[in-house]
């Protein structure tokens, strides 16, 4: 799949680190939406279903995790990456227990997040026509 | 309350908070001093009192034994003088009864009669008849008498006057020590004559003899008026006066302790006769008598000595013993609670660590982001003014935050190694869960992973956390080594009261030289890749959970590691 048709979601509180995210990827013609709280974020894969979720654990209202889990259960094709940005790895695991497909730790390196998304979205593809 | 508290405050309390402020070497000294003290005092204390009670009961028990023997023989000895007086005057008193004044004073009857007499008993010197006016009428011995006036004598007095006598011992004419033994008898035609017997004194020594004494001890007779009767080793001759004054009276025999004149501590033996004017008396030495308590009382002062040392001996060393022992419990205690503190200190430094880089994570991000859209742009636009000097100011912002995220890592790496909880887990499970994450991976690259867990594996005491983490990374950089279709192993297995795990791939492998590299903080191969937790803080976790890892890879065979893990909790310090 070509980049430029990748649906991707980004969900953090930071709206300073969340926006300037999005427009850097664009500038790679990746489309991002970006949303700021887990609320936003279930609506958002709701309405979009992304094939990528980018997901920060700490937010206030609904937590990254339990947002994580609701996609899980609702949309499990949606393939999310985990964003910590505190020391325990804690979080990282158990959201990889409840189905993320990777974590990754604050501060991003772009290339490392666009690979990890490609790799979601690879794997995502293989398993769907594994499914079927 | 106070003075109750202080009533109550026993010598050992005050040594038992002794103990906890026994920290410093004098306190130690001080404690082993008062130790040593009370066990001394408490072991000694009876043992003096003992000794002592025994002492006097021995040396008292020692003396009734010499006493009485010398009692019993002075009864004895008194009895035998006693006897021998009594027979000789009833043998005089017979004589006088049973032959006529005129059979008496016939010289050849008297002689023959004395004859007998001194045939059949012992110490008679001569036999003679005194008529009442006190003239000798008749006398058989070895001196000339015959008609000696004994009138104006006081004897011949006392016998007219009591009818019997038995006098003292005296020289009178005869020149030697001797007894008389008189009786006067009354005729039934009313006429009265005297028989008096002389008795030498050689029987009285004999009697003394017989005590059998030894030759420090000495015996003797004496009369009611201090004069000796017979000769004494020590106190005087026969006829002397007795050096010492007479004892009170008593006709039991008794034994009393005095110094005589000769400055000795003796024991002194008597008895005064009842039918005679004498006191028989035997002295004997104290020094001499107690020989065999002097023995005794050396070997009960040796018995003392020796008790006395071995009790000091015993209290000092388990008195050394014990504080050895209280300088190691204080020492280990000491150590445990620096520990603990160490602990601590580094659980706060963790916990503050963690915060501090939580915080300036996200603000680092947000220049990370920032700083990487000018430079996106900046590459966009070739033509921008001062591109290339913008462009490097840029770079290095973000070598700076490459730096700061580097240290925030650290930091992080350094909390979580602080965050350690023990909990019993099974060890086979929690790789299996953890392999499970990756399975999904691992299934669309066509990578073949094994599980080879003993079923036997015991439960271990570790971190679950921590070994999940420990295990997600082993697995993820396996999983980053082999290519599309390659295999991977993990086999557990008890060892030697530990749990081995090897997770071994046949992916690339490693040269020499990163070997060396890899268990350095941050040092990677990956550029960029996996989740940030490099081998170092692996190594970290496992040592902190108080195991070991080892590594051995083959440049394009694979890689090996291998990770040993305690049964118990055995944590090493970070």
């Amino acid at each position: 799949m070509n980049t430029k048709d990748w649906k991707i979601l980004l969900v953090d509180d930071e709206h300073e680190f969340i926006t300037t995210l999005a427009e850097r990827l664009e500038l790679r013609g990746i489309n991002a939406r970006v949303v700021f709280d887990g609320e936003s974020a279930l609506l958002a894969v709701a309405q979009d279903e992304p094939h990528v979720m980018v997901l920060d654990v700490l937010m206030p209202g609904i937590k990254g995790l339990e947002v994580l889990e609701r996609v899980k259960r609702s949309n499990p094709q949606v393939q999310v990456l985990l964003l910590t940005g505190h020391g325990s790895t804690r979080d990282g695991i158990e959201g990889m227990r409840l189905g993320a497909f990777d974590y990754m730790m604050k501060p991003l390196n772009i290339d490392t997040l666009i690979e990890k998304m490609e790799s979601a979205i690879d794997y995502a593809g293989k398993a769907a026509s594994l499914g079927q | 309350m106070r003075k109750l508290a202080a009533l109550l405050k026993h010598p050992l309390r005050e040594l038992a908070s002794d103990v906890d402020e026994a920290v410093s070497p004098e306190r130690y000294t001080m404690l082993r001093r008062k130790i040593i003290a009370l066990m001394v005092a408490a072991t000694l204390i009876p043992l003096s009192v003992m000794a002592v009670l025994n002492y006097y009961e021995h040396q008292n028990a020692m003396a009734r034994e010499i006493q009485n023997p010398l009692r019993v023989l002075v009864n004895k000895t008194k009895s035998s003088f006693e006897l021998f007086l009594a027979e000789r005057s009833s043998t005089v008193s017979l004589i006088a009864s049973a032959y006529t004044y005129a059979e008496l004073a016939d010289e050849k009857k008297l002689a023959r009669i004395f004859n007998v007499m001194r045939r059949e008993f012992e110490g008679f010197v001569d036999l003679g008849l005194i008529d009442e006016h006190g003239t000798q009428v008749n006398y058989v011995g070895p001196y000339t008498l015959q008609g000696k006036d004994y009138s104006d004598q006081r004897w011949f007095q006392e016998v007219r006057v009591k009818g019997k006598y038995v006098s003292d011992v005296f020289m009178g004419f005869r020149k030697f020590p001797h007894v008389i033994v008189a009786v006067q008898h009354m005729s039934e035609d009313g006429r009265t004559w005297i028989l008096r017997a002389t008795l030498d004194t050689r029987q009285f020594e004999r009697f003394i003899a017989s005590m059998s004494l030894e030759p420090d001890a000495d015996a003797f007779l004496v009369n009611t008026q201090g004069l000796m009767q017979t000769n004494s080793n020590n106190y005087g001759k026969v006829l002397e006066r007795m050096s010492f004054p007479l004892p009170p009276l008593t006709f039991e025999p008794t034994v009393l302790t005095m110094t005589d004149p000769l400055g000795r501590e003796v024991f002194l033996a008597y008895a005064y006769f009842p039918g005679a004017d004498f006191v028989l008396m035997a002295a004997k030495p104290r020094s001499s008598a107690l020989k065999t308590w002097y023995t005794v009382r050396g070997d009960l002062l040796f018995i003392f000595v020796a008790g006395v040392a071995v009790v000091l001996f015993a209290a000092m060393r388990v008195t050394d013993a014990l504080i050895q022992r209280m300088k190691e419990s204080e020492d280990r205690r000491e150590l445990a609670l620096r520990e603990v503190e160490h602990s601590q200190k580094l659980s706060s430094i963790g916990r503050l660590a963690a915060g501090v880089a939580h915080e300036v994570n996200n603000p680092l991000a947000i220049i990370n982001e920032k700083t990487g859209l000018m430079k996106d742009i900046l590459t966009m636009q070739p033509d921008f003014p001062a591109r290339e000097k913008i462009l490097a100011q840029v770079d290095s912002v973000l070598r700076a935050v490459e730096r700061c995220r580097g240290i925030t890592h650290r930091m992080l790496g350094f909390a979580r190694r602080m965050d350690v909880s023990f909990e019993e887990l099974d060890l086979g499970e929690l790789i299996r869960e953890t392999a499970g994450f990756l399975a999904n991976e691992a299934m669309h690259r066509k990578v073949d992973v094994q599980l080879d867990l003993d079923p036997e594996l015991p439960r271990i005491v570790s971190d679950r956390s921590q070994l999940q983490q420990v295990f997600l990374n082993l697995f993820n950089n396996a999983l980053a080594a082999v290519g599309d279709g390659g295999s991977i192993t993990v086999a557990a297995r008890p060892e030697n009261g530990d749990v081995r795990v090897v997770v071994k791939d046949n992916g690339c492998g490693m040269s020499d030289e990163t070997l060396k590299h890899i268990f350095e903080p941050f040092f990677t191969t990956k550029k960029g890749k996996g989740t940030g937790l490099g081998l170092s803080i692996t190594y970290g976790i496992i040592k902190r959970l108080g195991g070991e890892i080892s590594v051995e890879s083959t440049q394009g065979v694979g890689t090996t590691l291998t990770i040993t893990l305690p049964k118990g909790q055995r944590e090493a310090l970070a």
